[in-house]
């Protein structure tokens, strides 16, 4: 087999004939009317950064006051708008951009081999979008806040004072974004893979990325229209969500998770796509089971449309309806099992490393073991009535989506971090951070399983005293998962002050950005490269296929 | 192949017939309203098959979906399918449940400056189903 | 695939990043079709909610139809068909090379746009007037009735509001076709954007090819 690379460039630092992305074109508005994808994914990467900072602020403002029964620092009125805007923010303003917009807009098109997205003034465009979106929430935040919980379950969200209406704005703003990076990234993965690089040529993030651009086309539109409806109820009390008027609370349900569950996925499948990387990269091993994931990815997208019952079994939704959905339910697992096997056969008798991507490509492992699991018990309907609105249902969520789409988040920052800004970031600094994140999640979070069960419910301002010792715990932990994300800002951040180091390739991968140099010229790669094998061929010794 | 390379040899007739066709459809549409078929469900079927019937028309030829790459069929048809499971799970569900009628219904005054309603009468009873 | 000729010629508006004119207009048409399909997911999201209304609330619709024009409502669909027509027609003679047909055909749909935009004026003027008004400014005591038609008219105004919005948008991405047209930018070579704008215009059609039995005519 002819193996063909036409990318010569594959020297640690930019040719002087051909400036990398980070010095080309110098000063603000360069980079605000960029249509390089690398430098729209560095201004999306600070955003979300910024917004995550600003989440987590909330949270441990929310620790903070459950840490006594009673109040401790705020009023309960006050404590309804934190826990609140700390899930809006994090959910919509955090999590669902984050691995698309920062990470994949950055990578994938390199991974192609690539120029750019297919539309590179789209992805400008939603950026704007965005940004417009981030400016609507702070101003819901700083004219009154938000008490409905990120949910906007209705008539309360219809009929509450606060700034709902600016708020629902912003996350209907904040939607189109996600469904532009989506179209972008459809018509990119079909339209501008690189010559001979067929579907099953590219690596499992590209697989892991279509999956999650196909939900945000599909699925975001009807948030759109559930928040619009939701505004006009507000407005104009046309009643259909409103029981006082005729309308029916739980239709407002039924429109709203019909987008949120699937939002879910939207969070976890490019975690899910950046382990898939990482895994085989660290262990220098071929993937196991390439098509076992790929369709797994896609599998996930889809039957992610059907189960979104299972939040509403306790709404008020019909048995027959409750039934059907718990049954789907327990089949959406099946593929992310898949997933989880191969991941970790993957690296059975590799040489494996352990560099801050891989330790948190680890803790992605068992901490999406707990989070996924944990979701099975809520997925049946016996249960969930017990557990549903409890902290067991808080514990679950952020297993899956702070224990493994952040930490994935982050393994996939720190992996690709030599990549998009040409410095290498202090291992081990690195290595403590991660030691204190994975204990500090566990410490904040494990303890909300157990109050869960115990029927502490979720949203409370108040508990009983019973409860008191396992919120001082969860507490506690908070603060030391807040000590590693401060040590990991510090040793990101003194990392940008060095001088550009990095080689083109430090972690000895086999995918295509790391055939170009560390940071990459704006135009990517010299020539489109020519596949001639496969993206995790590490049976091939180095030289032959498709490295030069 | 993109449509654009056949662009110069078609001929744009088949434009106006379907155009012809589809205001005939509409007429029939309008014609079919002022019959009952029957039961308001079978009405509301026979409006639908029609209006699909104008949809196809518009897709297949003034869109070019009968010429294109299936990929854009294929992107046209999954929105209508993912729309049908949000429309076939709500139905299941609202249908197979308790509707719990609200009484003594009050219009919900407007802000000061406009019009007062006066109060509105009880909910008539509810349809069966 | 970069290896062979293109087969279209080159031209002025290719992007650096496609390798020839072809894949950039079918990834253009594919990026399109994505966007369309979120369009009929969102209008499809009101026809849900309007639809298990009708269920609980029949009378109330039945009674909300009647206050509706249906030969307003029939004369609106013909404009817009035939404003789908004129347009189809634009992107074929901009693929010809037929400049000034091109203007012409997309000045007759702006016209049949600006026709039912008109209409939609008419109509609502009459519903302020009766008191057919969405949710809670819905005079009851006017109009009589079932008082769920206040429902009814909030989805009236609703899809048809956001219909006419996007008709509007429609209005002026065509308009702004003619203004290319007419300078010359479009040929047989590149008439990427008369093609686009053309599928998201009978996208617009489509939506109302629903809207107007829905709305008007279903007893």
């Amino acid at each position: 087999m002819a193996d063909t690379i036409t990318a010569p460039h594959i020297s640690g630092h930019a040719d002087h004939h051909d400036v990398d992305y980070l010095h080309d074109g110098k000063g603000l508005k360069s980079w605000l009317t960029t249509i390089d994808h690398k430098r729209i994914g560095v201004m999306y990467l600070w955003s979300i950064l910024f917004m995550f900072f600003l989440g987590g602020v909330f949270a441990m403002l929310i620790r903070l006051e459950l840490l006594t029964p009673k109040q401790t620092i705020m009023s309960a009125e006050t404590y309804n708008k934190v826990f609140t805007l700390h899930g809006a923010i994090m959910v919509f303003l955090f999590i669902i951009p984050s691995v698309p917009a920062a990470l994949a807009n950055f990578v994938l098109p390199l991974m192609l081999g690539a120029k750019d997205v297919a539309f590179p003034k789209l992805n400008l465009f939603s950026w704007y979008i965005y940004m417009v979106g981030a400016f609507l929430a702070v101003g819901a935040m700083v004219t009154g806040g938000v008490d409905t919980g990120w949910t906007f379950y209705t008539p309360y969200s219809t009929t509450t004072d606060g700034s709902v209406a600016l708020m629902t704005f912003a996350v209907f703003v904040l939607g189109f974004s996600s469904i532009l990076t989506g179209v972008n990234f459809v018509a990119t993965i079909h339209n501008l893979r690189a010559p001979g690089m067929g579907w099953f040529d590219m690596p499992l993030f590209c697989w892991g990325i279509y999956s999650t651009a196909l939900i945000q086309v599909l699925a975001t539109p009807v948030l759109a229209i559930t928040l619009l409806l939701l505004l006009m109820e507000r407005t104009f009390g046309i009643g259909i969500f409103d029981p006082k008027l005729g309308g029916d609370p739980v239709l407002f349900q039924h429109f709203f998770w019909f987008y949120s569950h699937p939002a879910v996925y939207i969070m976890i499948l490019p975690g899910m796509a950046i382990i898939s990387e990482i895994i085989p990269t660290f262990s220098q091993k071929t993937i196991f089971g390439y098509r076992a994931i790929a369709f797994s990815s896609v599998a996930i997208a889809l039957v992610s449309f059907i189960v979104w019952g299972h939040h509403m079994f306790t709404s008020g939704q019909s048995q027959l309806a409750s039934a059907i959905f718990s049954f789907i339910t327990f089949f959406v697992a099946i593929p992310s099992a898949i997933k989880t096997f191969n991941w970790i056969v993957t690296m059975y008798k590799g040489s494996v490393a352990f560099n801050a991507p891989m330790l948190y490509a680890l803790s992605f492992l068992l901490l999406f073991g707990i989070g996924g699991l944990t979701g099975i018990f809520l997925g049946a309907v016996s249960v969930d009535i017990h557990l549903h609105d409890t902290y067991f249902v808080v514990a679950h969520f952020h297993y899956v989506m702070m224990g493994s789409t952040v930490i994935a988040f982050l393994g996939g920052l720190h992996y690709w971090w030599p990549k998009m800004f040409g410095r290498m970031y202090n291992e081990p600094a690195a290595k403590v951070a991660c030691a204190l994140i994975f204990i500090g999640f566990n410490t904040t979070f494990l303890p909300q399983f157990v109050l869960g069960s115990r029927g502490m419910p979720r949203r409370y301002y108040n508990y009983l005293p019973e409860f008191q010792f396992l919120h001082q715990l969860s507490t506690v932990g908070s603060w030391i998962l807040g000590l590693g994300f401060l040590i990991m800002a510090g040793y990101l951040f003194a990392s940008l002050r060095k001088k550009m180091d990095a080689p083109a390739n430090p972690w000895h991968s086999r995918t295509l950005e790391w055939q170009t140099s560390s940071p990459p010229i704006t135009h990517n790669f010299h020539e489109i490269p020519t596949i001639g094998g496969g993206p995790y061929d590490y049976y091939r010794p180095v030289g032959k296929g498709r490295n030069a | 192949m993109s449509e654009q390379a056949h662009s110069k040899s078609h001929s744009p007739l088949p434009y106006l017939f379907t155009l012809v066709a589809l205001l005939i459809l509409t007429g029939v549409t309008v014609g079919a309203s002022y019959v009952n078929f029957g039961s308001s469900t079978v009405n509301v079927i026979v409006a639908m098959l029609i209006a699909t019937l104008k949809a196809s028309l518009v897709a297949l030829v003034f869109m070019h979906l009968r010429n294109d790459k299936p990929l854009n069929s294929i992107i046209f048809v999954s929105s209508l399918i993912f729309l049908g499971i949000l429309l076939g799970f709500c139905m299941i569900d609202v249908d197979s449940r308790e509707r719990v009628y609200p009484t003594g219904l009050r219009q919900v005054d407007p802000p000061a400056g406009a019009a007062k309603a006066a109060p509105a009468p009880a909910v008539p009873a509810p349809a069966k189903h | 695939m970069s290896s062979h000729s293109p087969e279209v010629a080159e031209h002025r508006f290719r992007q650096h990043h496609f390798v020839t004119a072809d894949q950039q207009l079918d990834t253009s048409k594919t990026g399109m079709w994505l966007f369309l399909a979120t369009e009929i997911l969102m209008f499809g999201g009101l026809f849900v909610g309007y639809g298990l209304m009708q269920g609980v609330y029949p009378e109330a619709w039945v009674a909300g139809h009647h206050h509706l024009d249906r030969v307003l409502g029939a004369v609106n669909t013909v404009f817009l068909l035939c404003s789908s027509f004129s347009m189809v027609m634009a992107v074929h003679y901009a693929s010809t090379d037929q400049k000034s047909k091109t203007v012409m055909n997309l000045g007759i749909t702006l016209a049949f746009a600006f026709a039912f935009l008109v209409i939609k004026y008419i109509e609502y003027s009459h519903k302020f007037h009766e008191g057919l008004l969405p949710g809670r400014y819905f005079r009851l005591a006017e109009v009589g009735g079932p008082p769920q038609q206040a429902m009814f008219f909030g989805f009236y105004f609703m899809m048809t509001g956001i219909h006419g919005f996007h008709v509007l948008i429609g209005i002026i991405l065509i308009a702004w076709l003619m203004v290319r047209a007419s300078r010359g930018d479009f040929s047989s070579a590149y008439y990427t954007p008369v093609d686009l704008i053309g599928l998201y215009w009978h996208l617009v059609d489509l939506i109302w090819i629903y809207l107007f039995p829905l709305l008007y005519l279903i007893s």
